[in-house]
């Protein structure tokens, strides 16, 4: 597990507020957010990924869970085409359906698996060629990727719970939970 | 103790390549970030390089040059390079070592590394920010976009 700790007095803020251009699932109308800055070639948020879905399964009505693109392309060289390929998904409604797909089948990831995704998420293959191609597509990523800077991001994943930095995840469940559960009691 | 805000920025000349060697007075006109780190291949350090390699355009939005500077040797540099796509240069502090992060307040003695320490250099030379993060500890990039952004409001304001 990374150490995405950082001093409580430098704890950043997200920036900025989760607003209409983020995708989100769980409970919309909840109090709490919890915000994702992930990378699909990442095993560190793959790893986080099934954790997440448990969550949104035990505690789904207790928070909404965005998600915001940061792919390390240098690093990963199937991230940012990944990132786009979610991106292309949303324009037809499938953005969390990609987003699994993604993540689930991260070890056998190659160029050819975003055409195949497609097809089995009954995309309109055209349209979704066209879109992993657009402008506003990878501006969407551009853009998500500029706000983890600001927002303080230093590895993937990185969590922000009510638009502050979270720091106690540590790659197990239930300390994923725990930010979510705390903060209803507090 | 840290190069603080307002102190001349001690000019240095070390290897970036196996063959060429880079000094920092070079770079006036231009602005600078250096990112003194302590080794090539650990892993918390290797998440900051990384981040640093996915931002360079930023950077160049505001006329700066990242440049990381670690113990580790040029060729030692050159293998991490290569094998981590890095597009900015890293210096070898090397010989004799440890000498330009003492002359930063940024060495760790003991241990007989860089420690993780962040400057930026306006364009006349002078450290406009510095920052020392906690050992193991990345510090992101965040600081570092709020120090140049100042700097671009300040001329603004002259």
């Amino acid at each position: 597990m990374k150490i995405i700790k950082k001093k409580n007095n430098l704890m950043a803020n997200l920036k900025p507020p989760v607003n209409e251009n983020d995708h989100h699932t769980g409970n919309d109308k909840a109090k709490i957010t919890l915000v994702e800055y992930g990378d699909y070639q990442c095993s560190h948020c793959a790893h986080a990924h099934p954790l997440l879905k448990e969550l949104l399964e035990e505690k789904g009505d207790y928070f909404k869970f965005v998600f915001r693109n940061f792919p390390l392309k240098e690093a990963h060289p199937l991230a940012m085409l990944s990132a786009l390929a979610a991106e292309a998904a949303g324009k037809q409604h499938k953005f969390w359906e990609m987003h699994d797909m993604l993540y689930e089948n991260q070890a056998q990831l190659t160029r050819d698996s975003f055409i195949e995704f497609a097809e089995s998420l009954d995309l309109d293959l055209e349209k979704f060629a066209a879109d992993l191609q657009s402008e506003t597509i990878s501006s969407k990523v551009e853009n998500d990727f500029e706000s983890g800077i600001r927002s303080g991001v230093n590895g993937t994943p990185s969590f922000f719970i009510n638009d502050k930095k979270l720091n106690i995840y540590d790659g197990t469940y239930e300390s994923l939970k725990s930010a979510v559960t705390d903060y209803v009691q507090e | 103790m840290l190069l603080q805000k307002g102190t001349a920025a001690p000019d240095f000349e070390l290897y970036a390549t196996p063959d060429q060697k880079l000094k920092l007075s070079e770079l006036k006109g231009k602005r600078v970030i250096l990112a003194f780190y302590p080794a090539d291949w650990s892993p918390v350090c290797g998440d900051q390089i990384a981040l640093y390699n996915e931002m360079l355009k930023f950077f160049q939005k505001h006329n700066a040059q990242m440049v990381g500077i670690s113990v580790d040797s040029k060729w030692c540099h050159m293998a991490y390079e290569d094998n981590r796509n890095i597009h900015f240069p890293l210096l070898a502090d090397f010989e004799p070592k440890g000498e330009v992060s003492q002359q930063y307040g940024a060495y760790n003695q003991e241990g007989g590394y860089s420690q993780r320490a962040l400057f930026v250099i306006d364009e006349s030379g002078i450290i406009q920010w510095s920052y020392l993060s906690p050992e193991g500890i990345n510090p992101g990039a965040d600081g570092i976009l709020e120090a140049l952004e100042e700097l671009e409001n300040n001329k603004k304001e002259k």
